[in-house]
């Protein structure tokens, strides 16, 4: 609840330039009872996208190799014939975030002249980190950073020196230039980019839906490119789609977490790392998100986001502290600088010759960032009512931007340290290295500082909470899609999207199928990266018309 | 006995609530009260209205047919919430707080198994407002 007078009604929230449109929100859903549950869902986007993905869980399942050989080549093939174009596309975004930075443009305010924000900036910046990145944090954290300084694959980016020889010695003349750009190349994946393309689809959302009064749901923010048209099968299949990557992502997501947890748990504990850990783990982190989405976005979502940052923190200044702080800032400056020195170099998507990086990671990110932007910008979207552009935009760019930075720099810092300090025995260095041990890397590099098995344990939690309020925050945009844009639709709804997740995460992690259907969500990357390009313009349309 | 009744109304489901309406109107009309309507919207567009500022029109609209219909004083109050799924038990419970109201009458479906989960709005207002509770079955 928020509210500003005594009587519980709102302030006017001022001039907006509505949409005149003869669209009704809810005109295409059926209500209906099933059983005991009340259901208000669109007709056709509820049943399509559940029956099209349990079609494709079937093929998965049905002919393994074939879906796994079809996506497994998918992936990597549009990842290198169209690195230009992500990389491209990604730059534009980036570009038009800094543009409506400055241009007049960004005083409109979303909501209305008159709207005031809905969350304070602590729940809002929890919120939208928790949601759009926390999970890879955890992933990728020690292992890209240590990766790009060591491994011996060919994946240097611009082609900096290695700091091993053929035989694995380190050469110390080559260390610091190795470190710096390892540190570059990570935080370029994790700073404006990626949240530019966040924020594009966030604004799109946000003004179409608060400033327009169009439903809340992706369609919308297509209406100034096929006018009323959204409301048929081509709003149909741009909803479609993005439920379709959603709930893929997620399930996928929740599949590979719960093996990352459960590796982590064998490696501290010794815990078997079987199926039905990982099975357990992922109904586990399903019933929180019940518990979560069933308590709304105030109760539940904002509380676990919260509680979640502040793990993060506790974590992060954990080993900022163990491996010394004075390091730790040496790195987070210097890693600043060199991404701001580096930051046109890496950007640059012709005439260069680390193709490994480049088509292996930077394109890989982009499509990944892309595929996971409706979910990620639709629930940004949702909160961030109140503010205007220009603060929205420097807000959802620069500020998690710093702390992508901050957090690179401290676990991929301490983590290449380890390996200089110890060039032979490092745990860092056998596990990402010498083997390549992704889930590992992290409790790797916290077995380097003291109390190892205490932080383990809050690695641990942390990688289940974050995909805790990746789920729940996922069930709640899939039943605002699914409902035609309604966010007051029956509980049931929200109940399903939720279950039907851990479910399909299960099925796949049981049955296999896990990294085909991921592959092919990121392959949908391709396709919005089009769209986001289209948003872009939509954004400039519909904000010319706005008062400010 | 009692001097504001606050009903809450769902507008999207408004041809369910008559009973509600009714039973408030009549008690009204006994102790000559002031009927208090409710609504519970969100900031992003819904079914009823395209912004809450339309939604506190339409209800208005409401209460104001409300009152020329049954010659009772009625007047109306927008509860606007980030969740309306989650939070309106919340939000109802702050309605009663903020208009003073002595008595609520509000519709609820009849109780099935999921009751026992998800127990009704009716039920939860009832078991935590402070003033007295009509539940009305519709």
């Amino acid at each position: 609840m928020s509210d500003s007078s005594s009587n519980g009604l709102r302030e006017p929230t001022g001039d907006s330039d509505l949409i005149d449109t003869d669209y009704e929100i809810g005109q295409d859903n059926i209500e209906t009872q099933i059983g005991p549950f009340g259901m208000d869902i669109h007709n056709p986007v509820f049943l399509i996208s559940g029956l099209s993905i349990i079609a494709f869980v079937f093929y998965a399942l049905a002919l393994p190799e074939q879906a796994e050989g079809f996506f497994g080549w998918l992936r990597p093939a549009l990842t290198s014939t169209f690195d230009w174009f992500f990389m491209s596309a990604a730059n534009v975004f980036v570009l038009f975030c800094l543009f409506l930075i400055v241009t007049p443009w960004g005083k409109v305010r979303i909501g209305g002249l008159d709207a005031r924000p809905d969350y304070s900036y602590l729940g809002w910046f929890a919120m939208l980190f928790a949601a759009g990145m926390g999970i890879g944090l955890m992933f990728f954290g020690v292992l890209e950073p240590v990766y790009y300084f060591g491994t011996p694959w060919g994946d240097e980016p611009l082609g900096v020196v290695r700091p091993f020889t053929e035989d694995g010695v380190l050469i110390p003349e080559n260390v610091a230039a190795a470190k710096r750009m390892a540190l570059a190349a990570t935080i370029y994946h994790w700073g404006l980019h990626p949240w530019a393309i966040y924020a594009i689809v966030a604004l799109a959302l946000a003004l179409f839906s608060f400033n327009k009064g169009l439903p809340l749901t992706i369609r919308s923010a297509f209406y100034p490119v096929f006018g009323e048209r959204v409301w048929g099968w081509t709003g149909h299949i741009i909803d479609i789609l993005a439920v379709f990557a959603t709930l893929f992502g997620l399930a996928t997501s929740l599949g590979f977490g719960a093996k990352q947890a459960n590796a982590g748990l064998e490696h501290v504990f010794g815990l078997p790392n079987t199926i039905s850990v990982q099975v357990i783990l992922i109904t586990l982190i399903t019933a929180v998100a019940l518990v979560s989405v069933l308590r709304g976005l105030d109760g539940g979502v904002k509380v676990l986001s919260e509680v979640n940052i502040v793990i993060a923190a506790v974590l992060l200044l954990f080993v900022m502290l163990t491996a010394g702080a004075i390091g730790t800032l040496t790195d987070f400056f210097s890693g600043l600088g060199a991404y701001a020195q580096e930051f046109f170099a890496l950007s640059n998507p012709i005439g260069r010759e680390d193709d490994g990086y480049r088509q292996g990671w930077t394109a890989f990110y982009w499509a990944w960032w892309i595929s996971w932007s409706p979910f990620v910008g639709m629930f940004i979207a949702r909160v961030s009512r109140g503010r205007t552009v220009r603060e929205f935009v420097t807000c959802v760019l620069l500020i998690p931007s710093i702390v992508c930075v901050l957090w690179m720099a401290t676990f991929g810092g301490a983590a290449i340290d380890q390996v200089i300090a110890d060039p032979a025995g490092s745990a860092v260095r056998a596990q990402v290295i010498d083997s390549y041990n992704p889930p590992i890397s992290l409790f790797a590099m916290l077995e380097g500082l003291p109390l190892s098995s205490i932080t383990s344990v809050i690695a641990i939690v942390l990688v289940i909470v974050f995909f805790v309020t990746s789920s729940d925050s996922g069930s709640l945009v899939i039943d605002t899609i699914t409902a035609g844009g309604k966010i007051d639709a029956p509980v049931g709804q929200r109940v399903f999207w939720c279950i039907f997740e851990g479910a399909v995460a299960i099925v796949l992690l049981v049955g296999g199928g896990l990294a085909a259907l991921q592959a092919m969500v990121i392959s949908t990357g391709l396709p919005f990266t089009v769209v986001l390009l289209l948003m872009c313009w939509a954004i400039f349309k519909g904000l010319q018309t706005e008062p400010r | 006995m009692f001097t504001k009744i606050l009903v809450p109304v769902d507008l999207a489901h408004a041809d369910r609530q008559t009973r509600a309406l009714d039973c408030a109107a009549d008690i009204a009309g006994l102790y000559n009260a002031q009927i208090i309507l409710v609504g519970v919207t969100t900031e992003a567009p819904s079914a009823i209205a395209r912004n809450h500022e339309e939604y506190a029109a339409k209800l208005a609209q409401f209460a104001q047919d409300l009152a020329s219909r049954k010659s009772r004083e009625v007047t109306s109050q927008v509860m606007i919430a980030h969740d309306p799924t989650a939070d309106l038990d919340v939000s109802l419970l702050k309605a009663i707080r903020v208009s003073g109201a002595d008595l609520v009458v509000m519709s609820s479906h009849d109780p099935g198994m999921t009751s026992y989960i998800w127990p009704s709005n009716g039920g939860k207002v009832a078991g935590h407002a402070h003033v007295t509770v009509m539940v009305v079955r519709d």
